[in-house]
């Protein structure tokens, strides 16, 4: 039960700045996601909210009280690394009672912690062995019992489960996300991995050069992106991103010409003053294979990476190639000529100035 | 012209290696080929060929020296008549013998102890300032002063002059500044000892120093981080985190003081050469074997026991290794 809420934070290390003027609330019990590209600022984020990183200018407070100067463990909170950052040395037991012996509670009770965190994380018969003897789930698993078994009113977690193999990453994924609903406390979770965001988040923060691009419900972000930055950050493969001509619009209609032919797109746009250049954005799957006599345009097959499930199709487009998404049985070889039937009632236009939506 | 002979000298040596190397690889080809029989014994073969040079100055230098001493211990002032075991029985009763040992104890507990201690401590906190390299080139430099010249630095910091003169000794001069008497510090007995000591740790921190650096770049900064959201004071992360994480560490440079300080005889030599019962181990050896007409024959016995005092460290030191390898 605590609320993360943070105003006007900065951050620079020397000149650099890598936070700028950075405001958020993050709800109690909610799992919100930081989100963003390497360098983007987010670790430092999280690291600034741990207390492991001191603040240039602004306010962080924890459930309603300022923690700016309040040392990492005086604001009852727990992290989980990239790294694990287990202590080697120490049994598994240890390394998950470390911080409960610090905080000097009986010997019993830490025993019972211990045992509750390890049987809800299925870690019970490791608890006797060093952390080298554990492969990376197992001790990926022991971070976060460590984290666990302190009750925090926050849980950090940077980038946890980058270090993990493909099949693994899916599995503890599943299990964060099983353990938020447990747990029932705020966490707090930074990735580079749109999938990861998207999958376990209740509220994902999109974050470019230390500011917020957008903030809201992974579908919200998915559908409704403010700008081109998080079109092509949400979503794999990316929205497709075309170059376009601002040709007229209407109440209710907006005409537009791209790929080499006019399209009508029925969109309401208040603003009256619209550029002639447009970036006109549509994602893979609401491009579709055409027939002979009903398509909107046509081009080359390049590259086609075949999933199974589903098929991305690279063709070759003005600047940039365009994927759109088809079925996985689809016969389609490099080299093809395709007709491609665009879905006009899910694009979206964007400034192609400011590279912000048009609405 | 006499680096010139010195440079040619080393050349000729390398390329004569070089040839006997590349010349016996190639008789061991040509006859390999030749015959089936030798071939199977090509491979053996060729490893003696390889190893032979090495452990043939090895055996000159190392081995052999090592079974004369032995040899000579059992045998009189020149070597020539055998004594059995008196030897041995004049250095248990002989009261020199036993300071010496005394002092080596000291010596062996008090050193090493402190070097890493200081070395390990002082490379924790030279990180946390921005003059932390600077302190860091200045407690290492000691190391690179051979142990007379630190000797000699150091007579000048217990220096005594009498009453009333002036003290050109630094710590007589903070004494007397002090209003207090002036100390012949070198001839105080047991303290005297703690002196010299004193310069074996000013020297040898720093090689811990530098080593204990190092190593405390290969801790990850998360760890040290997740101590730190667990709750630990810095302190706490020193005593449970970072010792730990150091242990191989600090177990190497434990031994290498702890062989050197066994062999400590320069800082002894120059500052008070044993007098004042600061004698130790090779310090009375040096004085058996060289001094006063010389007598092999103790001076073996000395020197052994020297040997018989390293070996403990050094196997115990093999042996931990080892079982770091295993794991």
């Amino acid at each position: 039960m605590a609320d993360i809420s943070i105003e006007n934070l900065n951050k620079s290390y020397g000149k650099t700045q890598v936070i700028r003027d950075f405001s958020l609330n993050i709800k109690s019990q909610s799992f919100t996601t930081l989100v963003g590209p390497s360098g983007c600022g987010k670790s430092t984020l999280l690291r600034m909210i741990a207390g492991l990183e001191i603040i240039t200018s602004g306010n962080i407070s924890i459930d309603g009280s300022l923690v700016n100067d309040l040392s990492p463990k005086e604001r009852n909170i727990a992290m989980v690394f990239q790294s694990y950052a287990l202590y080697p040395h120490m049994t598994v037991f240890d390394n998950m009672a470390f911080g409960l012996k610090l905080e000097k509670r009986p010997k019993e009770e830490i025993q019972d912690r211990v045992q509750e965190a390890a049987r809800i994380l299925q870690i019970e018969q490791y608890l006797q062995r060093k952390p080298k003897q554990l492969s990376g789930g197992q001790r990926q698993r022991v971070a976060i019992g460590r984290a666990i078994t302190r009750k925090p009113k926050v849980f950090l977690f940077d980038e946890p489960l980058s270090n993990l193999d493909a099949a693994l990453r899916v599995q503890m994924r599943i299990e964060l996300a099983k353990l938020h609903e447990h747990l029932d406390t705020t966490m707090v979770y930074v990735t580079h991995d749109q999938t990861e965001a998207m999958t376990l988040s209740s509220e994902i923060v999109v974050l470019d050069q230390g500011e917020i691009s957008q903030q809201g419900e992974p579908l919200d972000l998915y559908n409704k992106p403010n700008n081109t930055f998080v079109a092509g950050f949400i979503g794999s493969p990316k929205m497709n991103l075309i170059p376009a001509k601002f040709l007229s619009n209407s109440s209710n209609q907006v005409e537009i010409n791209t790929l080499g032919s006019n399209f009508t797109l029925p969109k309401k746009l208040k603003d009256k003053n619209i550029d002639a250049e447009l970036i006109f954005g549509i994602r893979p799957e609401d491009m579709h294979l055409g027939s002979d006599n009903d398509y909107h345009w046509q081009s080359k097959v390049f590259v086609t990476e075949k999933l199974g499930s589903s098929t991305f199709i690279y063709l070759e487009g003005e600047k940039e190639p365009i994927v759109i998404e088809v079925t996985g049985d689809a016969t389609i070889k490099v080299g093809d000529l395709v007709k491609i039937k665009l879905d006009l009632e899910k694009t979206h236009l964007f400034n192609s100035q400011n590279l912000s939506i048009l609405e | 012209m006499t680096i010139f002979s010195l440079a040619l000298t080393v050349l000729i040596g390398i390329l004569v290696f070089v040839l006997f190397f590349h010349i016996s690889n190639i008789l061991l080809d040509y006859f390999g080929k030749r015959s089936s029989k030798i071939f199977k014994l090509e491979n053996s073969f060729r490893v003696v060929i390889f190893i032979a040079p090495a452990f043939i100055i090895l055996f000159v230098f190392i081995i052999y020296p090592v079974f004369e001493t032995i040899r000579l211990s059992f045998y009189d002032k020149i070597g020539r008549e055998f004594l059995g075991w008196s030897n041995y029985a004049w250095a248990i009763k002989d009261p020199d013998f036993r300071r010496s040992i005394l002092n080596n104890f000291g010596w062996l507990l008090i050193v090493p102890t402190l070097s890493t201690f200081f070395g390990l401590v002082i490379a924790n906190l030279a990180d946390r300032i921005w003059w932390g390299t600077i302190a860091k080139s200045i407690v290492f430099m000691p190391m690179a002063i051979s142990f007379v010249g630190a000797g000699v630095i150091w007579k000048f910091i217990y220096d005594y002059r009498g009453p009333g003169q002036e003290q050109i000794g630094l710590l007589n001069a903070i004494v007397v500044a002090f209003g207090f008497e002036p100390q012949a510090w070198l001839t105080i007995p047991i303290w005297n000892n703690l002196f010299l000591m004193a310069i074996m740790i000013w020297i040898q921190t720093g090689l811990a120093l530098v080593i204990f650096s190092a190593a405390l770049r290969s801790i990850p900064s998360e760890t040290l981080d997740a101590a730190r959201i667990d709750g630990a004071s810095e302190l706490k992360i020193f005593w449970s985190i970072i010792i730990p994480y150091l242990q191989q560490t600090i177990l190497v440079i434990w031994t290498i003081i702890t062989i050197l300080v066994l062999k400590v005889f320069d800082i002894i030599y120059a500052m008070t050469n044993g007098q004042w019962q600061t004698e130790v181990l090779a310090n009375l050896m040096y004085d058996w074997m060289f001094r006063g007409g010389g007598d092999s024959g103790r001076g073996s016995v000395l020197a052994f026991c020297i040997m018989i005092g390293v070996i403990p460290i050094l196997g115990w030191n093999l042996y931990q290794h080892r079982k770091d390898q295993k794991i």
